[in-house]
């Protein structure tokens, strides 16, 4: 399928510079990639809104938090630290996933635009 | 003044004077001027990103809150923290394939009309001398009590300083200006920490004791609620920290400072991992501003607990520490205020100069000379606004920034950016709702309007202190109703339409754009 979009545009006689973005937008490859990006921003996005609302609506709408865990720190202070310790995590996970998802742009910057700009 | 302190601070004069000049003759075409023509690496980018977010009002503010309010001091060095998730999942990649100098650059790209770059360049003004006019006038009374020099003197030297930046060595200069103070600050503030703990031979409990002791919050200390009481402000103050950031154009900017993707991910991985840290110290210096110096002198040298960094400071080293703390508060502010007057500078020379006035026809020349001229404007503009604002309460407006932010700016460049059946008059109501909903509420709100001592006495309209948790709805519904009732106006053609968002997602022209 990927080939045969490739050989569409080199049917065409598409001026160089001009690029399809029509046709690269409906690809199916670039509609796999825009659905990969999504499976994998929305949940983390998700994920994250609701760990760093619970810890502002915890503290003032309830105070079973306010209970000592490790000796004398109780569990509003892990709960904050967690929020750190989220955030890079999180931040390493996109680097890494994003980083995956990279190739697949230039898979479609490749077979999309240059082949059909080499016409 | 003694010597220390003049040596300190003249050492930090002539320091960025010479990046000054080393950036002045690299800063020759317009790509340089505004963006460093993409020339930084991502760590870099990332020491400047910190350098850009952490105000004075952050590292004094926040070490002060939390050493008289005890834990909710930390939530907010959690929301500014968290909210570079956002940036980093949902808006940093966007805004670096679509924008050349500009935020504005990012919403005409998919709505090609000068109606919204006036519109983006007019936000990205208010919402930076928002940012820098009460920082100006916080510095000036910060280096009053410090130094004891005349406030008019310290707001000048300052306001001269970002001037002087800007103007000769633009995005370069602002960059390796930032560079340096999250160096200094960051060590400065370490090794402070290190103090404080060998203080207490390096155990915690013994400091938790040593503030039960001196706190009149006892064992409340370390519970929340001591600062926000009422539950709505505390989530309205969060979710204004959570999405601010991701409005804030003087940080989006930086993301076209760095060469491609990969860069921008590191830019931001290296800022959480800096910024981080650095609210993790400022939390020590917080416990330890409260168990060294107890709460009764805090409060008698500022009531606000601004000054409890630099208190701490003299008690652990005397006048060589405090000389070098309040050093590093100087540095601190000029590499945030640097960074807003390029912000605006580029928003006034490059989107209504260059774009609007001039059509797009300026010549490199004369956008250059347009810029530098901006810039300085700018810089003089709000010193005098500062010299006038000195017996005015304005230090509030810096928090206040971040909800105007993320109820104008964030919520269009989101829509921009996901949402297919946003259009041109979505966009423009949404920036202008945004603006005009968070600036009333904070006029209408008990900042300004309040009994004892507001700029207007009486009553306040809207009780709510925090009100973001009103305006940032208001900037997202508005965008989107009018988007929606005015559906088949304005949408521009197919071709555009997928054009825009193959390069969003992908940044296919990225290269086409650097060259």
């Amino acid at each position: 399928m990927i080939y045969l979009n490739g050989n569409e545009y080199l049917k065409g006689s598409h001026v160089k510079e001009r690029v399809d973005y029509v046709q690269v937008e409906q690809s199916e490859q670039f509609q796999q990639f825009m659905k990969e990006r999504k499976r994998f921003i929305l949940p983390y996005t998700i994920f994250f809104l609701v760990f760093y609302f619970l810890l502002p609506i915890c503290t003032s709408y309830t105070s079973f938090l306010n209970t000592p865990a490790i000796g004398d720190i109780s569990w509003v202070w892990i709960f904050a630290f967690a929020q750190f310790v989220m955030t890079f995590v999180l931040c390493i996970i996109y680097v890494k996933k994003a980083g995956a998802l990279d190739k697949q742009a230039e898979q479609i910057i490749h077979d999309q635009i240059q082949k059909g700009g080499a016409a | 003044m003694n010597l220390t302190y003049f040596s300190f601070f003249i050492c930090i004069i002539v320091c960025t004077l010479i990046i000054t000049y080393w950036a002045a003759k690299r800063s020759k075409t317009t790509n340089r001027f505004y963006t460093a023509a993409g020339s930084l690496t991502g760590f870099q980018n990332g020491l400047a990103i910190s350098g850009d977010f952490i105000s004075a009002a952050s590292f004094l503010g926040i070490v002060g809150t939390i050493a008289i309010h005890g834990y909710d001091g930390f939530l907010y060095s959690v929301g500014f923290l968290v909210s570079y998730l956002i940036v980093m999942f949902l808006i940093a990649e966007p805004v670096h394939h679509l924008g050349k100098y500009s935020l504005a650059d990012v919403v005409v790209f998919r709505f090609n009309s000068n109606s919204i770059r006036s519109v983006m360049a007019f936000g990205t003004l208010t919402i930076s001398f928002l940012y820098m006019i009460p920082q100006l006038v916080a510095s000036g009374l910060l280096l009053r009590l410090l130094l004891d020099i005349d406030y008019s003197i310290s707001v000048v030297i300052i306001g001269g300083l970002m001037t002087v930046y800007v103007v000769f060595g633009g995005m370069i200069a602002t960059s390796w200006v930032q560079i340096v103070k999250t160096v200094v600050l960051l060590s400065g503030t370490f090794l402070l920490s290190l103090i404080v703990l060998s203080r207490f031979h390096w155990n915690p409990s013994a400091i938790i004791t040593e503030i039960i002791q001196q706190t009149p919050l006892r064992k409340q200390f370390f519970i929340p609620g001591k600062l926000l009481d009422k539950p709505i402000e505390l989530v309205s103050l969060q979710l204004a920290l959570l999405l601010g950031t991701a409005g804030l154009p003087h940080i989006l900017i930086r993301f076209f400072t760095v060469r491609d993707t990969k860069e921008v991910r590191r830019s931001i991985l290296s800022a959480t991992s800096i910024i981080g840290t650095f609210y993790l110290i400022t939390l020590i210096l917080g416990f330890g501003a409260i168990a060294l110096i107890g709460y009764e002198r805090l409060v008698d040298a500022d009531p606000t607990g601004n000054l409890a960094a630099p208190l701490l400071a003299k008690e652990l080293g005397g006048d060589f520490l405090l000389a070098f703390i309040s050093a590093i508060a100087f540095t601190t502010i000029v590499a945030v205020v640097a960074g807003l007057v390029i912000s605006a500078t580029t928003a006034f020379s490059y989107d209504i100069y260059h774009h609007i006035l001039k059509r797009g026809k300026a010549s490199e020349e004369e956008q250059l000379r347009a810029a530098r001229l901006t810039a300085l404007g700018i810089g003089l503009i709000s010193t005098v606004f500062a010299l006038r604002l000195e017996n005015m309460n304005v230090t509030f407006l810096v928090s206040l920034t971040f909800t105007v932010a993320a109820s104008s700016n964030f919520p269009v460049l989101l829509l921009t950016i996901y949402w297919k059946r946003f259009n041109r008059i979505g966009a423009i109501t949404g920036m202008v709702t945004g603006l005009i909903a968070s600036l009333s509420c904070l006029i209408l709100g008990p900042h300004i309007m309040n009994l004892n001592g507001g700029w207007i006495t009486r009553e306040p309209i809207l009780p709510l202190y925090n009100p973001g948790i009103i305006a940032i709805p208001i900037g997202f519904l508005s965008a989107m109703i009018a988007s929606l009732l005015f559906r088949n106006s304005s949408q521009p053609e197919d071709e555009e339409m997928a054009q825009f968002f193959v390069q969003a997602h992908t940044g296919i022209d990225i290269r086409r754009k650097s060259m």
